[in-house]
């Protein structure tokens, strides 16, 4: 009890600590500097700033917002159940309620922490790397308060859009508790959650999200005053229509830095450390399938046509994948499996999520076939050279499924692959050229600044949970199990 | 009295009830195990991780056998658990020294 209380005092003063921070790093004024400041520029999150304007405000349109809930469920699904299970069958009987319980609660924790700054921090107007505090605890929010959109005109509930990224922002944590299950401490899990979701997922997501929406973009200058408002990435022009870099490879990297820094599983390479249930994984991939129409489709923040293309992108990239980690599998190993199956679906969902709203449905069927073989690579050839044990692979499947689908973006984006290619917000059209060298930099650059920005805060955070509270339980408590001895409970009784 | 204790395969489990309960034996006692023996094991990979199963999962079954019918139930047992292929097990043959029916109190050979 006493060690729950400390850590909670610990969230209570990062999650004081964290805005402060965020205002020193950058030399950049922020916006709160004037007093005015949260309702000035146009657009996004700040509704107020249509009073300026002779025109009435957006209303949201119904069909939208009841889309817009739907998503979010479904999104809500992926994460619990979903990944809960597709992780829980993988690891030992002994470890099952452990992994149920990390990624639980740091969907609980995460939640909250949205409200209370994440969603200030990550969507309001900053700098380019940290948002601002005009939302702090959804401040000056209400149920008439609206989001943009990517249509002129078009806006949705901002309730809706807070939630619906508060999914996103829960579940990127939870993924990377695949790399340290079965061996670290509970609140050590929750502690470095709560660092790195406020030093690496916000940030990022600012970075290559946080725009001011489209309204205010009527001319060539608008433009660039609007997008120089934008985060870092976005001005530079990376793609990412659901997270690949934002999400994917954030948590990857962020594993991966993990198994190094816990250690091995006691008997790693030495006991078999079989799977415990691949039915309830097939079940959590499923789920996590199902959800990620919701994530995917509802990136578009509207019910349109280009969200009827994006459900056909997530739903061929994945079955393409699916089928091309198992044809992989079967030539080199021997035997198509069903972990397989699963394992390649979610490396397809991984791919997509960036491209889904850019490529066109053949370009996702190629990217789901590059990304079921690179990921079977990820968790059998990369793994045994990167010596760490990432426990259910987060690097080898969420990180090399990310960087394909990131880079794989830049490609099958282009117009002359099938792609949409870049819209022109200021010509309300398609952009007419297109550079598939071009787009690949900057989806490069994207793709390096988050490996090394994730991972630097990773490591950082991991080394404060391991002064503060040590990450590894007792070598005696991984033998036994982390369900009976950190939960008191055990899974299965039979 | 003789105890026979048999390893055969799972899936040949009916068939040798059945076999013995033709023959007149009246009940046996099953239990799930593993074992090695000549039919190695077998390897299971997951993602790149690859583990040989040495241990496989057998039936045991046992049997309190009146000694005048021992030949018959070895040979039931015999022909109904073979396939013919390495794996279908073993059985062993025990000297009984005594049985009790606990309800009863019956003892000996009335007692099986």
């Amino acid at each position: 009890m006493k060690k729950l209380i400390a850590l909670l005092a610990l969230f209570g003063a990062c999650s004081f600590a964290a805005p402060v921070i965020a205002q020193d790093k950058p030399a950049v004024p922020v916006v709160e500097a004037k007093p005015a400041g949260a309702t000035a520029p146009a657009a996004v999150a700040v509704p107020p700033a249509a009073a300026a304007t002779p025109a009435p405000a957006p209303v949201p349109n119904k069909g939208d917002t009841a889309w817009m809930i739907v998503a979010t469920v479904l999104v809500i699904l992926m994460t619990i159940p979903g990944l809960a299970l597709f992780y829980g069958g993988l690891v030992r009987t002994k470890n099952m309620l452990s992994v149920l319980m990390q990624v639980f609660v740091t969907f609980c924790l995460i939640s909250v922490l949205w409200v209370f700054y994440g969603y200030s921090i990550a969507f309001t107007e900053g700098n380019a790397f940290f948002g601002g505090f005009s939302r702090l605890f959804l401040a000056g929010m209400n149920a008439d308060s609206t989001a943009a959109t990517f249509s002129k005109g078009v806006v949705i509930p901002e309730y809706i859009y807070v939630v619906f990224q508060l999914t996103f922002a829960a579940i990127t944590p939870c993924l990377i508790v695949g790399s340290f299950a079965e061996r670290m401490k509970f609140s050590a899990v929750l502690l470095f959650m709560a660092l790195w979701f406020t030093f690496s997922y916000l940030p990022i997501a600012h970075m290559v999200w946080y725009w001011p929406g489209p309204d205010g973009f009527t001319d060539a200058a608008a433009a660039d005053k609007l997008t120089a408002t934008a985060g870092w990435l976005f001005q530079k022009g990376a793609l990412d229509f659901a997270g690949g870099t934002v999400v994917h490879i954030n948590a990857g990297i962020a594993g991966l830095v993990g198994a190094y820094m816990i250690g091995k599983r006691i008997g790693f390479n030495k006991e078999a450390m079989t799977p415990h249930s691949l039915t309830l994984t097939m079940v959590g991939a499923s789920l996590l399938w199902v959800g990620w129409f919701g994530f995917n489709v509802g990136s578009n923040l509207e019910a349109t046509g280009t969200a009827a293309m994006v459900f056909v992108n997530t739903l061929v990239a994945t079955a393409a994948a699916a089928l091309s980690w198992l044809f992989f599998e079967n030539m080199f190993k021997g035997k198509p499996s069903m972990l397989g199956a699963a394992s390649g679906a979610v490396a397809g969902l991984v791919a997509i999520t960036p491209a889904c709203g850019f490529v066109g449905p053949m370009g996702a069927v190629a990217l789901g076939l590059i990304a079921g073989g690179a990921c079977l690579w990820g968790v059998s050839g990369l793994k045994g050279l990167l010596k760490a044990d990432d426990s259910l692979d987060v690097f080898g499947v969420h990180g090399v499924g990310g960087i394909i689908g990131a880079l794989g973006t830049g490609v099958f984006a282009a117009p002359s692959l099938g792609g949409v290619g870049i819209y022109d917000y200021v010509a309300n059209k398609t952009a007419p050229d297109y550079s598939i060298m071009g787009q690949l930099m900057i989806q490069g650059t994207g793709v390096l600044t988050t490996l090394v920005w994730s991972g630097v805060v990773a490591f950082v955070a991991y080394k404060i949970v391991d002064m503060v509270i040590g990450l590894r339980v007792p070598e005696e408590e991984e033998r036994e199990g982390l369900d009976v001895t950190s939960h008191g409970e055990t899974a299965y009784h039979v | 009295m003789k105890l026979v204790t048999a390893i055969i395969k799972p899936f040949k489990l009916d068939e040798v009830r059945e076999a013995l309960s033709a023959i007149g034996v009246q009940g046996i006692t099953v239990t799930e195990v593993k074992g090695f023996g000549r039919q190695k094991g077998h390897t299971e990979l997951y993602r790149g991780a690859e583990y040989v199963v040495d241990f496989l999962p057998k039936v045991k079954l046992e049997a309190a056998i009146k000694t005048e019918m021992l030949d018959q139930a070895i040979e039931a047992i015999e022909k109904s658990a073979g396939t013919g292929k390495i794996g279908d097990g073993k059985i062993f043959v025990f000297e009984l020294e005594q049985v009790i029916r606990i309800r009863t109190g019956e003892t000996g050979a009335d007692a099986i």
